[in-house]
Formats: C-alpha cells, structure tokens, sequence
C-alpha cells in the first residue's frame, strides 16, 4: 500500500507541478528578456504574498516528486535496506524543502 | 572446439552456445546449414550429434508450448519460431539461457519464480458463481480488453527482456501482470479487490517504468504495458473510492 500511495503522490505531483513550471519558464523568458536587474526582480518579489505562495508550493511539490523517485532509484540500482533507502529519500526530501524554502524566503521576505 | 559435423549440404553455422550455470561460457559449435532451419533445430542438432549433455527445453516446436524461449544473440525469442536466415551475423549465432531467471544447466533456466509471480499476482479464476446456476453470458462487446491480452503462453520472453525485472526482484513482471488485467475485465470474477491488493503490494504494477521492452519482444504481439497501465488506473481508481 505505501508502494501505492507513493506511485500516486509521485504522479499527483507532477501533475501539479505541470502549470508551475510553465509559469517559471515564462517569468524567467520575461525577466531576461526585458533585461530585469536583480533589484528589478526582488522589487517585485519581495513582500509579495503570491509569488511567496507560488514558489512555496513548487518547492514542496518538487522535494515530494523528487524524493519518491530518488527512493525507487535506489531500490533498483542499490544493494541498501528498505530502512537506509527511506531513511535517504526523507534526508533528500528534507534537504531540498529546506533549500527551496530558504531561496524562497530570501526573494520573498521584506 | 567442442564438435563438428560436415554432413550438411550448404556449409556451416558457427554457434556459440551457453554452458553451465549462472557462472559459465560459451562454448564454440560448427553446425552444418539447412534451409530453413530454425534455431530449436541447431540446439537439437548439436545436442544429438555433437555433445549429448547440453540441457535445454522444448515440447511443441510451433509457437503454442512457450517451452523453448532462449536468448539468441542477445535477444530473448521463441527458437523454435525463430529461421536462424533471420537471426545470423557474419555466419555466427549466440545462444543462451533466457535472461531474468536462475540457470539450471546450459539453456534450461528454472522458471519457479516467473509462475510464483503469476500466483502472487492472483492470476488465477476466483469464480462467482456454483455449477447450480446457469452459464453467465458474455458477449463480444465485453470480451474486447480481455482478447487483447489472453494469449499469452507463459513463454518468459517479456520477463526476460523487463529492465524493471532485472532491478527489482521482487517486481511481478509483465506477464504476471497481464495475466491480472484479463481477470480484473472479467465481470464473472469474484477476486478483484484481493487481486488489486495484490498488484499494488511492493513491486506490483507501480514499479513498471513503460519501457515497454515486453511489448516490443512478446512473440505473441501481446501488450503487458498497455495491461499494466489499466492496472495502474483501475488500482488508482479503487485508492480514490477508498476500496484500497
């Protein structure tokens, strides 16, 4: 059932994912086309409640996406216990959260 | 090298054939060339007249038994099915044991483990009804998704071929897998919500990567990933209604 449930997640969060990454790519063609400065951009993140709430999302869709698949990776090409395995995905989910969330504040808070 | 024969009638084949176990090598063989000799025929051939110990499988010699699939330079084939004209390189051919599957001498793999799976994956009619009530009918309509995916002969092409079945052993396979599709579209069938369970357990239908490798090799141009693919929709559709 775990099995299961992560297959889902995984496919959920892609899912979800889709729009968000359309969106980045656009708003990153945006900026370097109009030639934003970096105090151009972070005039407009910072402060800002949507692009906090944007980003947050994708970086917690992608440390979910990303951790699951980095678990069957090491299932298929490692010789590790189903413990160190799990215990390896949550430090990568953990570790990109953290990461992520980190980047998001540094462009979002005031 | 191990024999030659020079009785053919239009020169000869060199064969590398697999001996031993899981540890091994190939060992060189001159088998004279026939017209339209199939590889069965040069395994037969070479286990007759030049070393009567090599081990290797096979009853029908037509494509209905599924007995006598070997890898055959490299790819895993029906041999009897298979005109060595087809498969030849440079006048030469390997031929192995089916990959995926433990070796019990030369080409005979021990297939334990491929029929286990299809018992894990619930491959088996659970019926619904007693002989006391009359014959369900069923017509084409409904038989459609299940025709597509019944003749499988249990062959263990696609287990062979599977990358996710060479990663995971405990990944049902295809063929195991396919063989549960036809059983969930079986309206006559009473063991679905336990056959769900059982193919979304560790290593069930969400482990398949669609490499589509078991489409592509399957001798009987079946599909398990299309069947596995239903599974994963019918089981994500079984989790949504709480039923898993």
């Amino acid at each position: 059932m775990t099995d299961l449930r992560l297959y889902l997640l995984q496919r959920a969060s892609a899912a979800l994912m889709l729009p968000l990454i359309v969106i980045h790519l656009i708003v990153i063609y945006y900026a370097t086309s109009k030639g934003l400065t970096a105090a151009d951009v972070l005039s407009r993140t910072r402060g800002s409640l949507a692009w906090g709430a944007f980003y947050t999302l994708f970086v917690v869709l992608a440390a979910v996406h990303a951790a699951i698949g980095v678990r069957v990776i090491l299932r298929e090409w490692t010789s590790l216990a189903a413990s160190a395995r799990d215990g390896i995905a949550i430090t990568f989910a953990l570790a990109l959260l953290l990461l992520g969330l980190r980047a998001v504040a540094a462009v979002v808070l005031p | 090298m191990a024999g030659t024969a020079t009785d053919g009638n239009g020169g000869s084949i060199e064969v590398h054939l697999w001996r031993g176990r899981e540890q091994g090598d190939y060992e060189r063989f001159e088998v004279p060339a026939q017209a339209n000799q199939t590889i069965l025929d040069v395994v037969t051939y070479i286990q007759r007249n030049l070393d009567p110990t090599v081990a290797y499988r096979f009853a029908c010699r037509v494509g209905v038994c599924g007995s006598c699939a070997m890898t055959v330079n490299g790819r895993p084939r029906w041999t009897c099915r298979t005109h060595v004209s087809k498969v030849l390189e440079d006048g030469r051919v390997e031929i192995g044991p089916l990959a995926n599957l433990p070796v019990i001498k030369d080409l005979a793999t021990d297939m334990r483990v491929f029929f286990e799976k299809w018992q894990a994956a619930q491959g088996r009619f659970t019926p619904s009804q007693t002989r006391a009530d009359p014959i369900p009918q069923m017509p084409p309509s409904e038989r459609v998704t299940i025709d597509k995916a019944i003749e499988c002969i249990n062959c263990g092409v696609c287990y062979s071929a599977c990358d996710t079945v060479r990663w995971n052993d405990k990944y049902l396979g295809p063929a195991a897998l396919n063989r549960a599709w036809t059983l969930v579209n079986d309206k006559r069938d009473a063991g679905n919500l336990d056959r769900l369970r059982a193919i979304t357990a560790e290593g069930g239908c969400q482990s398949c990567h669609t490499h589509q490798s078991c489409a592509d090799h399957c001798p009987a141009q079946l599909n398990p990933t299309e069947s596995i693919a239903g599974l994963k929709r019918r089981a994500m559709e079984a989790y949504l209604k709480g039923e898993l």
